[in-house]
């Protein structure tokens, strides 16, 4: 679950983390009177859960709390990368002399977290793993110990900070550290970190991302969830618990298992078709949970045929099909349907459908070909 | 022959008394494994499974009673890390965590201790292992895989599954099936399970399904190249998913760039392993 820019500068400050004074507004007017309260030139921020809002016009400079309201009523109308405006912040300027990047998350090979520095701040830290691999320092914490002092002072010597603001850095990595580690984020990272005219250091911009298997013990930070986050249908699945992701497509899949369901919709990409979704019905597929699929399937306009691939272990093939008979009465709409059975009771399975006039394949190639097919014809009986 | 697991595997199966945990013993001992404690707390002294099972209240009392070397975890996901840490301080050499869900954070530190404790951690989040013919600890279905010379190691289910199924309408049987999981953080990599095999007199080939996310693919292809002598075919899932999703595993998605099934598939061919287009064609690059 990712976290607004003004919800991460919050838990930041919460640590001990100097951000700058600021208020989220939510219509122009607001964004004026914040703007009036922070007196001179204020940043007007967009916050939406995507990259990109500088280069999208979301994130503005104004020098008085007229152009403030003005700037802000431009940027409410906006939609940045397919999301809505529905919040700016609205933060002091800061007069900006240098620009870091410090940032916290987990590095899967190692299995422990990972603080990550760079003088090369204020751009995407990919950008500059990528062009300055040698401008980025990292320490790698060990999650029984936690981070130790040196480590963010050997940040600050790597990264030739001058030895003025060592103990200001220090502080500010171990909040960050500390926001990350307690809220069970994967992700924590300030970008940039400045050093003001006036030599102060503040964490400019902040984003956060919280493991969603440890939200149970944060119901705090669960309440800041926004809903745009996902699509609809996405968070609908979720809460049906199917694993949907919405694609261009327009050939529905349905499988049991992850990694089966990646590969089905790789086959099917690799002979020609477009996958509209990966859908992950998961174990023990239960009728009513296949049911609940094919209707969040079928709820996707451009679908126009649909495969099903199914490798019954523990699952049984006869079970499954019986579920797809139940799922596609409740739904109004009729497209083609192949079915690909294998594993346990898979003739059963198969017979269920043929009696019902279905098609169904035994191989996944076979079937994606099948599919294909009816796609390309459009088919809708 | 096999690695890890085989017919003298005692194992002990924490969070026995619920449902899947329960049914995935009930399963593991129609296989012929053999099954010899379970644990629960709270329900020490009660025996499961037509009374062939007896159940404990901690993994300490179980081990010194049965004498398990492997424990299978279905315990859930808020409880998990604690059940490995209590099965490896006890002294299971072989901790297997079948749960989905366990905390990033939580994978860290129990992760780190285990290693530090010499215990061999499998998971989370996978199907566990199977020796075909001696021992399944785990939920990988017994009938899908015959004997043989194939080493699979993976980081999928069902896909899995499909991959050991393809394997035997071929005529190709298996030493051992690794299932390695779908978390970011999980006990044995790729490179664990390729030395394993490499140094494993019966496994003559070894399968490899990876999927997107992370860099495990990439480090496996850098250890094939260094350091074995054994062919290896390769699969890679989610070469039609997009950016920044999660692809129902935890661990499956790319991010920051990284984690591309193209360039898994690239640094696996470029240390000459066989990447299959679909897993149908696995059989095939083994001949």
């Amino acid at each position: 679950m990712r976290l607004h820019e003004y919800q991460s500068k919050q838990l930041f400050a919460k640590q001990g983390v100097p951000i700058p004074r600021g208020e989220v507004a939510e219509t122009p007017a607001q964004v004026r009177a914040i703007a009036e309260k922070l007196g001179g030139a204020v940043a007007v921020k967009s916050q939406v859960l995507v990259g990109g809002r500088g280069k999208a016009g979301g994130i503005r400079l104004a020098k008085s709390p007229e152009e403030a309201e003005q700037l802000a009523a431009g940027i409410f109308e906006l939609e940045i990368n397919g999301l809505p405006v529905r919040k700016i912040l609205v933060d002091e300027a800061a007069e900006i002399s240098t620009e870091i990047y410090l940032g916290v998350t987990n590095d899967r090979t190692q299995g422990s977290p990972v603080l990550i520095a760079s003088a090369e701040g204020g751009v995407e830290i990919e950008e500059v793993a990528r062009t300055h691999p040698d401008k980025i320092a990292r320490a790698w914490v060990d999650p029984l110990i936690g981070l130790r002092d040196y480590q963010a002072r050997n940040l600050a010597a790597a990264m030739e900070l001058p030895r003025q603001h060592w103990s200001e850095f220090s502080q500010m990595a171990r909040g960050l550290f500390d926001t990350y580690w307690n809220s069970d984020a994967t992700l924590a990272e300030i970008n940039p970190l400045v050093i003001t005219r006036q030599d102060q250091l503040l964490a400019l911009d902040g984003k956060i991302v919280i493991d969603d298997n440890a939200l149970y013990r944060h119901p705090e930070l669960e309440q800041l969830r926004d809903l745009d986050e996902e699509a609809p249908s996405e968070r609908e699945a979720r809460g049906l618990g199917l694993s949907y992701v919405k694609l261009e497509g327009n050939i529905g899949c349905m499988v049991n298992g992850a990694g089966l369901a990646m590969a089905t919709m790789d086959v099917i990409k690799g002979l020609g078709g477009e996958p509209a979704n990966f859908l992950d019905i998961g174990g023990g597929a239960a009728a009513e949970k296949v049911a609940a699929a094919i209707q969040i399937i079928l709820a996707d306009p451009e679908v126009n045929s649909m495969m099903f691939n199914i490798f019954g272990g523990i699952t049984r093939c006869d079970e499954v099909a019986r579920g797809i008979l139940m799922g596609l009465e409740q739904v109004p709409r009729e497209v083609y349907l192949v079915t690909r059975l294998v594993g346990t009771n898979e003739e059963l399975g198969r017979k269920i459908l043929a009696d019902a006039k279905m098609d169904t394949a035994s191989s996944l190639v076979e079937a994606a070909e099948m599919v294909i097919e009816a796609a390309k014809m459009g088919v809708t009986e | 022959m096999s690695i890890l697991i085989d017919k003298d595997t005692r194992v002990l199966v924490q969070g026995i008394t619920g449902r899947e945990g329960l049914f995935h013993a009930s399963q593991m001992l129609d296989y012929g494994t053999q099954v010899v404690a379970g644990v629960t707390p709270g329900k020490g002294g009660d025996w499961v499974l037509d009374g062939k099972v007896p159940v404990f209240d901690t993994v300490e009392r179980a081990l010194a009673a049965t004498g398990a070397n492997c424990s299978v975890l279905f315990v859930p996901a808020k409880f998990a890390g604690d059940a490995m840490l209590e099965a490896g301080d006890a002294g299971v050499p072989l901790v297997i965590c079948i749960t989905e869900g366990v905390p990033i954070q939580d994978m860290m530190k129990v992760r780190r201790y285990l290693d530090q404790e010499g215990v061999r951690l499998v998971g989370p989040n996978c199907p566990g292992l199977l020796t075909p013919g001696e021992s399944k600890a785990g939920i990988i279905p017994g009938r899908i895989a015959d004997l043989g010379s194939i080493g699979v190691v993976s980081r999928s289910g069902t896909l899995t599954y499909e991959v050991l199924y393809a394997l035997q309408q071929a005529g190709l049987g298996v030493t051992t099936c690794v299932g390695i999981g779908g978390d970011p953080i999980s006990g044995t990599r790729f490179t664990d399970a390729l030395q394993m095999f490499e140094d494993d007199h019966h496994t003559e080939a070894v399968v490899m399904i990876g999927e997107i996310g992370g860099e495990e693919e990439e480090r496996a292809a850098d250890f094939i190249s260094s350091s074995m002598t054994k062919p290896v075919v390769a699969f890679i899932a989610g070469q039609s998913a997009p950016p920044g999703k999660r692809m129902g595993h935890a661990g499956a998605i790319i991010e920051a760039g990284s984690g591309k099934a193209a360039d898994k598939v690239a640094a696996l061919q470029s240390a000459g392993v066989s990447v299959a287009e679909n897993p149908e064609a696995i059989p095939e690059l083994l001949n």
